[in-house]
């Protein structure tokens, strides 16, 4: 398979929060304005670092949620992990006008832009559904149709971030798929299931695209990523066609 | 540039000096990778060393394991800032590799092939005295496939992106050819201690 490869060189900048959204009861989302703004493509993350007054720093990857066509401001959708040390500073403590350091963009796989076709296949966990948001934000703006499946698992309907961002545009289609699925939650809502992904999920949800996948985006922790390839997998996808992008843990 | 209400955790003061700038502890052994984890089976399994295009020596899985077996126990730094102290390893050094294959290393430079098509490049010196292995296990017990098994490059003194997941073998090169992740931004040489993150770094 052909692929584009990026290389870019991300120095460390300021960059001013310049407001946040709660997306859901652990999410939220804060926009960023870099001092020095730069381009980048979907699926894309960035750094960030935090400094104490004693010099002690941390740095946290997190995937870019918005779409290169909407201008400078970055939007990073942050989870809170309770005794996380990042994560709670971003939600217990900034606010809209403090500064922080961030470099990118980073990765130069976990790519989608509209010259890349399709059809795709996105599968996303948690808050690892911000870069495959990316990705759909970037063809919504490009105007364009290609076909996209977006498999979305999160705990409950509650804790699906941008869920009515994604079904507005499933309601729009022009080319685009959504399935969701809860983990914890076993009330129907418009969600399609109420399980962890399977390989028959995913042999259900195949179907329901126009042809088979150029490509598949898996993204989420580790144990979401490892599940959910292998699912591809189990059910005749080709690994060469599978990019993955894991958050660690 | 201090973020104004960040304090932040501290590293424990007696392990402040193996930590390198910008990683911080964990107790957990993140994964990362490109694509989905392969799973290969040890029948299948083989591991080529090459000079240039030519390949020298082929072992199976049971040949590559009658090698000398050396355990090492290192630190571990990941380049999303993870750094993972004492980790147990067990394989075979690539010192040990070179001298059944009767070989002096032919070139200064190699690059690590794996299974799922990726490559990274080490210089030649980066894996001889001892520095490096081909690991088959962690912990005492075969090393799982997200964790890179059946065997992965094992060269803790750089970022742990170099220690090629799913290695099938080593090719000694010419030059120094930048692999998968190296051609995608990520640093040539990859040194914790001086924060080779990224191109350019
Ligand atoms: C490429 C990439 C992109 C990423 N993108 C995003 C993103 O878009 N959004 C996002 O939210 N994160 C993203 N992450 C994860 C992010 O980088 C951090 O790991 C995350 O925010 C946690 O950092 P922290 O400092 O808050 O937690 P840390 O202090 O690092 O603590 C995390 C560790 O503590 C444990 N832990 C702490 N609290 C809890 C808890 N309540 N429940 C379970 N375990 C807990 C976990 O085991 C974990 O090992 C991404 C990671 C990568 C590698």
């Amino acid at each position: 398979m052909r692929e584009q490869i990026v290389a870019t060189q991300a120095k460390w900048q300021k960059a001013t929060i310049t407001g946040s959204v709660r997306r859901t009861p652990r999410v939220i989302s804060f926009f960023f304005k870099p001092a020095f703004p730069f381009a980048y493509l979907p699926g894309q993350h960035v750094d960030v670092r935090l400094t104490a007054p004693d010099g002690y720093q941390v740095q946290r990857s997190y995937s870019i949620a918005s779409a290169p066509d909407s201008g400078d401001i970055i939007e990073l959708a942050i989870e809170r992990l309770d005794e996380g040390e990042v994560s709670t500073y971003f939600h217990d403590v900034a606010t809209p006008g403090d500064e922080i350091e961030l470099r990118g963009p980073v990765g130069g796989h976990f790519i989608w832009t509209i010259a890349d076709g399709g059809p795709i296949l996105l599968i996303g966990g948690g808050s690892g559904v911000a870069p495959l948001v990316s990705m759909l934000r970037h063809r919504t703006a490009q105007g364009a149709s290609t076909p996209t499946l977006l498999l979305y698992s999160a705990r409950t309907w509650d804790e699906l971030i941008f869920r009515d961002e994604l079904l507005d545009l499933k309601r729009k289609s022009n080319g685009f798929d959504l399935a969701l699925t809860l983990t914890r939650e076993h009330q129907s809502h418009d969600a399609d299931y109420n399980r962890r992904i399977d390989p028959a999920m995913v042999a259900e949800l195949l179907p329901r695209m126009p042809a088979s996948a150029k490509t598949a985006y898996v993204c989420g922790s580790n144990a979401f990523v490892s599940a959910a390839a292998d699912a591809l997998i189990a059910v005749g996808i080709a690994a060469a066609i599978i990019r993955t992008e894991r958050y660690g843990v | 540039m201090t973020t104004r209400g960040f304090t932040g955790r501290r590293q424990p003061p007696e392990v402040n000096d193996r930590i390198p700038p910008g990683q911080s502890l964990t107790d957990d052994f993140p994964v990362l990778s490109a694509g989905p984890t392969p799973r290969i089976r040890l029948e299948d399994w083989t591991f080529t060393l090459k000079v240039g295009p030519k390949p020298i020596v082929k072992w199976s899985w049971a040949e590559f394991n009658a090698l000398p077996q050396t355990k090492m126990t290192r630190d571990i730094h990941c380049v999303t800032a993870w750094s993972k102290l004492n980790t147990p390893w067990q394989g075979v050094l690539v010192d040990d590799v070179l001298a059944e294959a009767g070989m002096e290393p032919p070139t200064e430079f190699t690059l690590a092939h794996s299974y799922d098509g990726y490559s990274t490049n080490v210089p030649a010196k980066d894996l001889l005295d001892g520095k490096a292995m081909i690991a088959t296990h962690y912990a005492g017990k075969p090393l799982t496939p997200d964790h890179g098994g059946p065997a992965r490059l094992f060269v803790p003194h750089l970022y742990f992106w170099k220690s090629a997941k799913w290695i099938n073998g080593l090719q000694f090169t010419t030059r120094d050819e930048p692999g998968f992740w190296e051609l995608r931004g990520y640093h040539i040489y990859g040194d914790p201690w001086r924060e080779q993150r990224y191109t350019g770094d």
